[in-house]
């Protein structure tokens, strides 16, 4: 009985090891800090639960993640509905590329002067920015996916005479999705980057102004609890999006497993 | 001339190939892959297709399924020019591995193409189960492809082309990647379901003794540009088995001579052009 918890418990410690080694270096070397920017990881603790546990999650997580939300899916619905048929049509291809990777090539921070100017510095813009950077990774992937379907299937769908939505939605669309799922892994950590400068440059509440006005305000020990929200905050959604990938792309872990056995 | 798959009654056709021709235009070289195929398979036949390998035997086969243009000549299935897939044609693949889609179920594999159909809920639902059955394959239906060894995938490929209730049913070599002793029960379930549905039949394959012992005629092709070399009767007993029928004297003359043909084929022997069959 004792043998899977052992083995739970063997690759929890493995996961957690260098987290907390690390966090306990840091809590040792910084005890009685008198550095006024690196304050003792203790005054940051507890200074974390004064700062976030407090209606400041309301007033500042909850808006950025509402961005990124708005930001990260619009990217992706439209990285899809564009991608798709580009990577279904050969003539398509041609045309777009050229235009695709100057696009992409255009660090969507740059962008941000410009989309003040047409879209105001509200949620708008910052949803925008978000967008702008996201799509990307959504868009490219997709293509890449949908060209690289299976010819052999290909022809089995054209034989059984499966017809255009039904070939969409059963071959086109689960042939490209462990691409497409690649392309939303990495958008997300974008996402989340542009979500923090998106809300430097302008703006009334949310985490990236937070960390930015405690900074002027030199309430350092803030400062650094800003930070560490941020990278709780990416922890979790990373563990969704594994979550959430695991469950749609099963038979593609199942079918790379099966072939890594049978050689 | 409606190809409507009535009900039950498994109707068969007649498939015409007239003076097939394929080529290959690519950058600066063309190839002549087919040169000029005329053969005829009757309704409810078997007539395997053998010949050396580079006989373009792949590309014949895709021609006759309506999934790639000939080049010059016709394919006719009772009569009606193919210009695209037909209705009443199935296909069984040689890459089993490639031809399922694996993101199903073997039922929803099965059940997709019989959806498109447009088939009630409850007469699927009879197919999918009667196919698998037919392949021996009752109790896979929630299973996914890659959970199954090769043979067995290449069973549910075989259980979706006869739950599709095809007039024809053409084969490319699918028993060229599945190990011996399954390609030996694979043959027999070919020739079990063969006299059950009466069906058609179209198989494509490089292995003699298989095309011997599966057909009632064997049409032997030359190496690239492809032409029939001879079509030869099979006159063989119809109930075959692996045993039996192999160790015949009449199986060891017929092996024979297709082996000496296919041998000639590989030298670039060709029928003297004039001859028209």
């Amino acid at each position: 009985m004792s043998a899977p918890i052992l083995r739970v418990v063997g690759k929890a410690s493995l996961a957690l090891g260098l987290p907390v080694a690390l966090l306990a270096a840091w809590w040792i070397a910084s005890a009685g800090s008198a550095n006024f920017y690196f304050p003792p990881l203790q005054t940051i603790a507890q200074t974390f639960v004064e700062v976030w546990v407090s209606p400041r999650i309301f007033d500042d997580v909850v808006p950025s993640l509402g961005r990124l939300a708005a930001g990260y899916f619009g990217a992706v619905a439209l990285g899809l509905v564009i991608g798709i048929p580009i990577g279904l049509s050969r003539t398509l291809r041609n045309m777009l590329e050229p235009v695709l990777e100057f696009l992409r090539a255009i660090p969507p921070p740059a962008l941000v002067p410009i989309l003040i100017l047409f879209a105001g510095i509200g949620d708008t813009m910052k949803t925008l920015v978000i967008v702008s950077g996201c799509i990307w990774p959504v868009l490219l992937n997709t293509v890449e996916g949908v060209r690289g379907r299976d010819e052999v299937l290909e022809d089995v769908v054209r034989c059984y005479r499966i017809g255009r939505l039904a070939r969409l939605w059963h071959f086109v669309i689960p042939s490209a999705s462990p691409q497409m799922f690649t392309g939303m892994r990495q958008a997300l950590s974008i996402g989340i980057i542009l979500m923090v400068i998106s809300e430097m440059f302008a703006a009334s509440n949310g985490l990236g102004f937070a960390i930015i006005q405690f900074e002027r305000s030199f309430a350092v020990a803030e400062m650094w609890t800003g930070i560490i929200m941020l990278g709780l905050i990416g922890i979790l959604l990373s563990q969704i999006f594994r979550l959430v990938e695991r469950r749609m792309l099963g038979w593609y872990h199942g079918l790379r497993q099966s072939q890594r056995v049978g050689g | 001339m409606s190809a409507d798959n009535s009900a039950s009654t498994s109707a068969a056709a007649t498939l015409d190939v007239v003076g097939l021709r394929k080529v290959y235009a690519g950058v600066g070289r063309t190839v002549e892959a087919i040169r000029d195929l005329t053969f005829t398979v009757n309704t409810g036949e078997l007539v395997c297709i053998v010949g050396p390998s580079g006989a373009g035997k792949t590309t014949l086969l895709k021609c006759i399924a309506g999934l790639l243009p000939p080049s010059g000549g016709k394919v006719m299935l009772d009569g009606e020019p193919v210009s695209g897939p037909p209705p009443a044609m199935a296909v069984v693949f040689q890459e089993y591995g490639r031809s399922l889609f694996p993101w199903m179920t073997v039922r929803q594999n099965i059940e997709l193409p019989l959806k498109q159909k447009h088939l009630p809920a409850a007469r699927r639902q009879q197919l999918v189960g009667d196919a698998l059955a037919a392949v021996d394959l009752a109790d896979a239906h929630a299973a996914y492809p890659w959970q199954l060894s090769g043979g067995m995938q290449q069973r549910v490929a075989i259980a979706r082309a006869v739950a599709y209730e095809p007039h024809v049913l053409l084969m490319d070599e699918p028993f060229a990647a599945v190990d011996a002793q399954t390609r030996a029960d694979l043959e027999d379930l070919i020739r079990l379901l063969w006299h059950r549905l009466k069906v058609t039949v179209l198989f494509v394959t490089h292995d003699i003794d298989e095309a011997v012992y599966l057909g009632e005629r064997v049409l032997i092709l030359s190496h690239a540009p492809t032409e029939v070399l001879e079509d030869v009767t099979i006159d063989l007993p119809d109930a075959r088995s692996q045993l039996e029928t192999r160790s015949l004297p009449r199986f060891g003359e017929l092996r024979k001579h297709v082996y000496a043909q296919i041998q000639l084929a590989k030298q670039g022997w060709r029928p003297p052009a004039e001859r028209k069959a």
